[in-house]
């Protein structure tokens, strides 16, 4: 198994070259919300590892909310946040980016503070990456190279079978399945078709991996008879919070929320950007931190094929603290349109959104972290719409392809690995064709 | 929540617009006029005096009847504050037409605004009045409706006439077969997850003022108590603040061009002219046979909201557990797209069953799962046929010079335009991955034209039990939109204020 990374740079802008920034930024799409794969700044489409990438300008519009709390707002610096996520680790991806978009790199860099002509891009690069409080990958392990070769199985297959109907209508599952196998034992050794084996897993990964599984809840229970008292102490004080925090749900700026939405639906996969300050207090800033160490094990150890619990339509998201863990981004790639995102959001994993953004500033109301919040659909959706933020690039490796339909394709090959099926199983794979 | 509080009041039906409660089947005639305010008095006089047909059933029931809905544009017009009309929702707001919404409803290239015959930028209408009335009847109510004060207050944008054609839709399918039944004794308790899906709605999800299904009031314009607003109803959930949404609903008014020819001539050539193999598969893209039977064998438990007429039950006491593999009826047949009959969870289940799936580690087969909860996405549908009727045996004759157009005055009804219509547009209809599938949208309404965000439209599979199923492909854009418009269906009290 490739093991894979994410990388994220965070840079403050210089406050003059913003405007130049912005220009840049839209000089790689064909249009707003579609970007041009091949545009001469950062060429995405020569990269064979990179499964989604992003530019964006993170600018916080709600970082006022905070008056609320009669705190003065704090004056953060307006960043450019450079992230994707890839096969194979975070440096290699660096240098690679490096080396075949040198001079684009550097142009957007240099709108940013501290870096000038002469800076080492992968230094600074490396310098300002930040890292994930949590991350989530659809598919543990399945490279980019892996859904195109499965990608092309599957059409493959299609056009056969368009071919062939004469002969397979009528066959049985397993004998379509005997058919279709020495198809591809044809094609493959045709050299027209190709499904490159799984490299093997690192053996550090494979232990770093293996500790953090185990390591976790083993922390966890030694640390559970401070835990407890803990716990308790702070489920007590927090009711009482819940109760008087306020709730910032306002109708969001028509014009705002159009301007997101015209950088949405242009594929079937859209990207998600939201940003947010924690309550203030310690006791949020741990529950949050608990909340998302929990996930990131979660997602790292169980939700590893094709779900985050019920929720089957997300290939990468990611959790990051910003300014000092003041605040929250978090990041996703989804199918479908956001209305859809946020009702699968409410529906099936309510629970886990609430104890999460429910320690944000302004969330609808949350009953012991976990019960209503986000239950309370009109004020959710007009929350997380408010704390969205406009990401001017947006690359996406394998447009046209759903989380789910890149599941149906893994299923496809997994059938053709076995030699033998059960007439169950063997029904069950030919309803994936 | 299951028992009616204090708060909750009994529905007054003499406040609600009887289109909520009544399609006026027998009312077979109707015309829906699209106008422009050309005079604001005029208008308020006019429609202050309407007489606006109300949901409280009377024996015998009325021979004519009138609704009236207006668009965010009218409701300005009109003179309502833009402090009142910004708490209408966005959509409402934004209207059908804005660009973005159209990407997302598919509506676009033939289907695009700007092909639109009204409701786009230049032709948006300001209300629609919409007149029903018994066989032979619909002339003179509409005359005696009208008449100076009428011209006075209005410009006709135009007027859309419809047709009957004895509960058959154009393609010549029984139609408006299965329909959510409102909860209008507010009874249905909706607190936890819904295991078994059912076939009564909240109130609230189809009339603004009430609980909806996630047990919330959907936001709508509530305001201060002073003399003008005294007539309005409260809010049940802010009592001290008068319901400007309470009673009332969003219309969804769509006209959809159908190509019945093509429709039935691309049938009959995949079937090569077979007569039952044609029958077979213009059923099985709807998911119902023309006489309205599912393609899945009815349950013997009850559905709550179904039933107990026997036309009924033999038409809709099903859902599709019985047909996992999509054998019965294909996953992407319209009727399993426009309503799949799920609940919260897949499987029913229950107790500990139940926490693991809530989890993430319920069942884990391919489709299982996929869809959304239905309960927070249906409509109830209003629409009416226009054009003449068209045989599907006479469908396969070539068209005469100056066919005329037919098709679907599509209206729906709904407190929530981007939960509930849309959205069943986007990720149900038009969603070319619903279910697992690839490269099919809805075989009756799918747009077939390709873009990065639809990727090839055209195809259509007959799932199997054993086998391969059966690819049908290249199957024509069989619906074209023709015009459209977001409206609010005040209550009789909203409308006053509006008026007065």
């Amino acid at each position: 198994m490739t093991p894979q990374a994410s990388f994220m740079i965070l840079a403050a802008i210089d406050p003059e070259r913003e405007t130049a920034l912005r220009q840049l930024l839209a000089s790689m799409n064909h249009a707003a919300g579609r970007v041009n794969p091949n545009n001469s700044l950062i060429p995405f489409g020569q990269f064979d590892k990179l499964h989604f990438a992003r530019l964006l300008i993170v600018d916080d519009k709600t970082i006022n909310d905070i008056r609320a709390y009669n705190l003065p707002p704090v004056n953060y610096p307006l960043y450019l946040a450079f992230l994707g996520d890839v096969d194979g680790d975070r440096d290699t991806l660096l240098e690679e980016l490096a080396r075949l978009a040198p001079n684009g790199l550097r142009s957007i860099f240099l709108c940013c503070e501290g870096f000038t002509s002469d800076t080492d891009l992968v230094a600074w690069m490396k310098q300002h990456s930040t890292p994930s409080a949590a991350s989530y990958v659809n598919w543990r392990g399945r490279t980019v190279r892996c859904i195109r070769e499965e990608a092309r199985l599957r059409e493959a297959l299609e056009d056969y079978i368009e071919g062939a109907a004469a002969t397979l209508t009528g066959l049985r599952s397993q004998e379509i399945h005997t058919h279709l196998l020495r198809f591809l034992q044809a094609e493959a050794s045709s050299g027209r078709l190709t499904l490159t084996p799984e490299d093997p897993t690192p053996l550090g990964w494979w232990i770093s991996n293996f500790l953090h599984l185990i390591g976790v809840p083993l922390l966890f229970l030694l640390a559970l008879p401070i835990l407890v008292p803990i716990g308790l102490i702070v489920l007590i004080r927090l009711r009482t919070l819940e109760k008087t925090d306020p709730e910032l749900c306002p109708r969001v700026d028509a014009a705002y929320s159009n301007a997101l939405a015209l950088l949405e639906d242009h594929d079937v996969t859209n990207q998600f950007t939201a940003m947010g300050s924690l309550k203030p207090g310690i006791m949020r800033l741990l529950i949050t931190i608990f909340a998302l160490l929990v996930i990131d094990w979660a997602a790292r150890h169980l939700f590893i094929r094709g779900r985050l619990a019920r929720v089957r339509t997300i290939h990468f998201a990611r959790w990051v603290f910003l300014d000092g863990r003041k605040r929250v981004v978090f990041f996703s790639n989804y199918d479908g349109s956001l209305e859809a995102y946020m009702d699968d959001f409410i529906n099936k994993v309510g629970f886990g959104l609430n104890l999460i953004f429910g320690n944000g500033i302004g969330y609808p109301r949350t009953n012991f972290l976990i019960k209503d919040g986000c239950s309370d659909e009109r004020k959710f959706k007009e929350y997380l719409r408010r704390h969205q933020l406009p990401t001017q690039v947006w690359y996406d490796a394998c447009p046209g392809l759903t989380a789910v339909e890149l599941e149906r394709n893994t299923r496809i090959r997994q059938g053709l690995e076995s030699l033998s099926m059960s007439d169950q199983e063997a029904r069950e794979w030919v309803a994936l064709l | 929540m299951g028992c009616p509080s204090m708060t909750q009041s009994q529905i007054d039906y003499s406040d609600v617009q009887g289109l909520v409660r009544f399609g006026y089947k027998r009312m077979t005639e109707a015309s829906y006029v699209l106008l422009r305010i050309r005079d604001v008095g005029a208008a308020r006089s006019w429609l202050g005096a309407a007489p606006v047909t109300t949901a409280v059933a009377v024996d015998p029931p009325p021979a004519t009847a009138m609704q009236v809905a207006f668009t965010a544009a009218g409701l300005k017009a009109l003179g309502v504050a833009d402090a009142v009309l910004s708490d209408f929702s966005s959509e409402f707001l934004a209207g059908m037409t804005e660009d973005s919404r159209s990407r997302r409803l598919g509506d676009e290239g033939n289907s695009a605004p700007s092909q639109w015959a009204w409701g786009n930028s230049g032709s948006v209408p300001h209300l629609v009045v919409m007149f029903f009335a018994e066989p032979g009847r619909l002339e003179t109510f509409v005359a005696t409706s009208t008449g100076k004060a009428w011209n006075d207050a209005f410009d006709v944008l135009r007027s859309l006439d419809t047709g009957d054609l004895g509960g058959f839709e154009p393609f010549g399918f029984t139609d408006g077969i299965s329909q959510p039944q409102l909860d209008w004794e507010q009874q249905r308790d909706v607190a936890g997850g819904q295991i078994y899906y059912t076939n009564v709605a909240a109130l609230g999800e189809f009339l603004l003022g009430y609980r909806n299904e996630y047990d919330k009031y959907t936001d709508r314009p509530l305001i201060d108590a002073n003399a003008r607003s005294a007539g309005l109803l409260p809010a049940e959930d802010a009592p001290e603040k008068k319901d400007v949404g309470r009673n009332g609903t969003y219309l969804v008014m769509r006209d959809l061009r159908q190509d019945v020819r093509s429709f039935w001539q691309f049938i009959s050539r995949k079937a090569r002219g077979d007569s039952a193999e044609i029958d077979k598969l213009a059923a099985s893209l709807v998911g119902r046979t023309r006489t309205g039977d599912p393609l899945v064998p009815i349950q013997k438990e009850e559905i709550p909201g179904i039933g107990p007429q026997p036309d009924q039950i033999r038409q809709n006491q099903f859902t599709f557990d019985q047909d996992p593999t999509g054998a019965g009826c294909p996953f992407g047949a319209h009727i399993r797209r426009a309503n799949p009959r799920n609940a919260d969870y897949p499987g029913h289940p229950t107790g500990l069953a139940r926490l693991l799936a809530m989890a993430g580690f319920g069942p884990r087969g391919f489709r299982d799962d996929l869809m959304s909860s239905v309960r927070f996405h249906r409509i109830l549908r209003r629409g009416r046929e226009y054009g003449p009727g068209l045989s599907p045996s006479d469908a396969l004759l070539p068209a005469p010079p100056a066919d005329p157009e037919r098709g679907l005055r599509f209206v729906c009804l709904n407190a929530n335009i981007s939960r509930q219509f849309e959205f069943l547009q986007n990720a149900w209809v038009m969603n070319t991955k619903f279910s697992g599938l690839t490269g099919e949208n809805d075989p009756l309404l799918g747009n077939r034209e390709t873009t990065s965000g639809r990727p090839g439209a055209d195809n259509f599979t007959q799932q199997k039990d054993d086998g391969l199923g059966c690819h049908v492909s290249g199957l024509p854009q069989f619906v074209t939109v023709r015009g459209g418009a977001y409206f609010f269906l005040p209550s009789l009290r909203a409308l006053r204020y509006f008026t007065s």
